[in-house]
This record gives structure tokens, sequence and C-alpha cells, in this order.
């Protein structure tokens, strides 16, 4: 107490802050309270700054960095789902235009298979009906041909009853016809 | 007119409890630093203004001083180096406003600072290291009949820290303000002697001016340094032996 006095009293006994005073930061009587209230104002500031100050002020930048950084995996994540629903898509795309391939595929081979078989029925059918048809033609031939033969018996008899008057005999008739056919 | 050296003088304020015009300004500087930051730091923003990003700023700066000069074991020294670091560089930027004193401009308190990093540094370093850290004064990789010249040199330049590092804060911000009283006086001399003298005055008030500039510059690097000579003997205690 007295110690932080004795400058001033100096001072003052001089008449004036200008003359021969010591240099200030010499002055070792005031070294005490210097230290003593630099130790209490110190002490405070660390106590201060590291129980107040640096745990609100690191707590900001850390939760920051916390956020920039779940931020960016949120980002990440989100990108990754994305390019999972395009390759989904894509994929999706692609089976549907093979399906749809497909279908087309199927379609045109059932329709193919079914005129096919339509129209073998039919050629079928037309090749019955062409052979019952010359089946039907030879069986009207050989009867036309078998008729043939009783209509020259009968002309020749004609002829020859008119000619002669009266009618041969079916037997000569016959075999004149053979000889002729011969 | 005053003389130079009255700013430095200590007045007492309350002697009772020895409370002078420098403890007002430590606990002006303790206020200050305290009240900016909680000030800066009230929304707790993720898009910090201004004010929070400067106390931002001011956090990283340390902390990347430090963890540059004692890697990450240093981060637990992080509240001592920022009190260091904060203290002095408020002291000083309050020292630069005309009328108010510089705590810094007492060699008793520069010391006191640089004690408590050399106390830290050596407490530290025995109690984590033990006898090991002895080795920090033997450097590797020396011959053996150089090595007790070595030792003892490696012992002064370890003995020598305190004073350089509180020498040269005291110094820096001592010789400052005298340089700007001188100038700043010439000018009223000047004006004072009258007729073509006084003509001259804007020249010295120029100068003022300009180491005005530098002073700040000068108050920011000198705490600037101090943190970093701090960082680089914690560094010491954390990993003796070279």
């Amino acid at each position: 107490m007295a110690q932080a006095q004795t400058p001033n009293a100096t001072t003052e006994a001089h008449g004036g802050a200008h003359a021969d005073v010591g240099f200030p930061p010499f002055e070792t009587q005031t070294f005490g309270g210097q230290l003593l209230w630099l130790t209490i104002t110190f002490a405070l500031l660390y106590i201060l700054l590291s129980r107040l100050v640096l745990p609100r002020l690191g707590g900001i930048i850390e939760d920051r960095r916390v956020r920039i950084s779940s931020d960016l995996d949120q980002a990440t994540a989100a990108k990754t789902r994305a390019d999972e629903a395009g390759a989904a898509y894509e994929k999706s795309l692609t089976e549907a235009r093979a399906r749809a391939q497909a279908l087309a595929q199927e379609t045109r081979s059932k329709l193919s298979a079914e005129s096919d078989a339509k129209r073998k029925a039919l050629e079928s059918e037309l090749s019955g009906r062409l052979a019952q048809s010359e089946q039907t033609i030879s069986a009207k031939k050989t009867e036309a041909m078998g008729n043939v033969r009783g209509i020259a018996v009968e002309t020749a008899s004609a002829i020859v009853e008119r000619l002669t008057g009266k009618a041969p005999a079916p037997q000569a008739v016959e075999a004149a016809l053979d000889q002729a056919k011969a | 007119m005053a003389s130079p050296i009255e700013q430095f003088q200590i007045k007492p304020i309350i002697p009772v409890i020895n409370f002078t015009n420098s403890s007002l300004f430590m606990v002006g500087t303790v206020a200050v630093i305290v009240g900016g930051l909680l000030l800066a730091t009230r929304h707790r923003a993720v898009v910090p203004g201004r004010a929070q990003s400067v106390a931002e700023m001011l956090h990283d700066f340390v902390a990347g001083t430090l963890r540059d000069a004692a890697g990450q074991d240093g981060m637990r020294f992080f509240p001592l180096v920022f009190s260091l670091f904060m203290f002095v560089l408020t002291a000083n930027m309050l020292g630069m406003i005309p009328g108010f004193f510089t705590v810094t401009s007492h060699v008793i308190v520069t010391f006191a600072l640089a004690l408590l990093v050399i106390g830290t540094v050596v407490i530290y370093g025995f109690v984590k290291h033990g006898t090991h850290f002895l080795g920090l004064f033997v450097p590797s990789g020396v011959p053996a009949w150089l090595l007790p010249f070595i030792v003892v040199i490696e012992i002064i330049s370890f003995l020598s820290r305190p004073i350089s590092l509180s020498l040269r804060l005291f110094a820096n911000m001592l010789a400052g303000h005298i340089a700007l009283k001188v100038f700043a006086g010439f000018v009223v001399s000047l004006l004072a002697a009258g007729g073509a003298l006084s003509i001259l005055a804007p020249l010295p008030l120029l100068m003022a001016v300009a180491l005005m500039a530098l002073e700040f510059l000068v108050a920011f690097l000198q705490a600037y340094v101090f943190t970093v000579l701090t960082c680089i003997y914690l560094n010491d205690a954390l990993h003796p032996g070279h």
C-alpha cells in the first residue's frame, strides 16, 4: 500500500509530473502491486476463457464442422440413391423393352403358326376334295366307257338292221366290235 | 510539457488494495476480452456474423499457430496460449488509445508472463518426462569433446528465454510509445515557438501519424511473436530432445 503511494508522493514533492521522476518501469516499489493484479486478472482471464468462452467458441466451430460433414454425407447418400434410382429405371426400361420384344415375337410366331395350321387344313381339305373329284371323274369315265360299248352295239345293230332289214345276232356284233377295237 | 515517460507512471487509484491505473487496465483488458468474445458468440450462429467471424478467426489463428509449433499434443495448452495471446494483444491495443495506460510497457508484467510460460514448460517437462526432460540440453549427434560446451550453451540459451521473451515485448511497447510521444511533443513545441517554426509543425504530425500505424502493427506483431515463441517453448516441454 505504501509502495504504490511512494512514486506519487515523489512526483508531488517535485511539483509536477515531468521533473526527475524515476524511470517508471524500473521503479521496483510498484512491482508488488502490478504482480498482484496481474495474477488476479490473468487467473480470472484464464478461468473465464477456459471454462466459458473457449468451450462455447470451440463448440460453435465443432458444431459447424459436424453439420457440414453430415450435410455432405447426406448429399452423398442422396446422390447414391439418385444413381440407384437411375440404374433401376434403366434396368426396368431394358426389361420392359425385352418383354415387349418377347411378347411381339411370341404373338408373331403364334399368329404365323395359326395361319400355317389354317393353311394346312385348307390345303388338306382342298386336296381331299380334289382326290374325291378325281375319283368321281374316273368312275364317271369308266361308267361312260362302259356305256360306249352298249351304244356301239345298239348303233351297229341299228345300222345293220336298216341296211339288211334284219337284226344281226348280238354275238356277231360283239365279235365285230372286238375286232374293230383291236 | 509532460515528459515522454510520464505515460508509464503507475498512479494509485485505491491504495488500500494496491489498485493502480495499471490494475485498472489489466481489469479492463480482461473485461474487453471476455465481454467481447461472449458478445460476439452470443448467437452461436452456424453462419457467423461479423463479430463471431472475428472471434472464430482469433480462435483458429491461435489454434493453428499452436498446432503448427507443438503438434496435436500441444492443444492441451490451448487455453493458456489463447489467454496469453489475447491478454498481450488486447493490452497492447488498448495502450494505443491516447491517454490509456499500456500494461505491457512494464517489464515486470512481461517478465511475469514470460516466467509463467517458462515455468509451465519446466514443470510440465519434468512431470511428463522426468529426467528425460534434461535431454533438451543434450543435442544428439554432437561429438563427445564438444558436448560440454554445447550443454553449457544450451543451458544459457534456455535461461535467457524468459529474459528475451519479456524484454522484446516490453522494449517494443515502451520504445514505440516514447517515440510517439516525442513526435507528438514536437508538434506542440513547434506550434508554441510560433512564426516560421509553426509552419513546420505538420511534419512531425505526419511522422506521428505514420508511427501510429507502425505501432498498431507492432502491437499485433509483438503479441503474435510472444505467442509463437510460447508455442515453440511448449513444444520443448512436450517433445524434449532434438
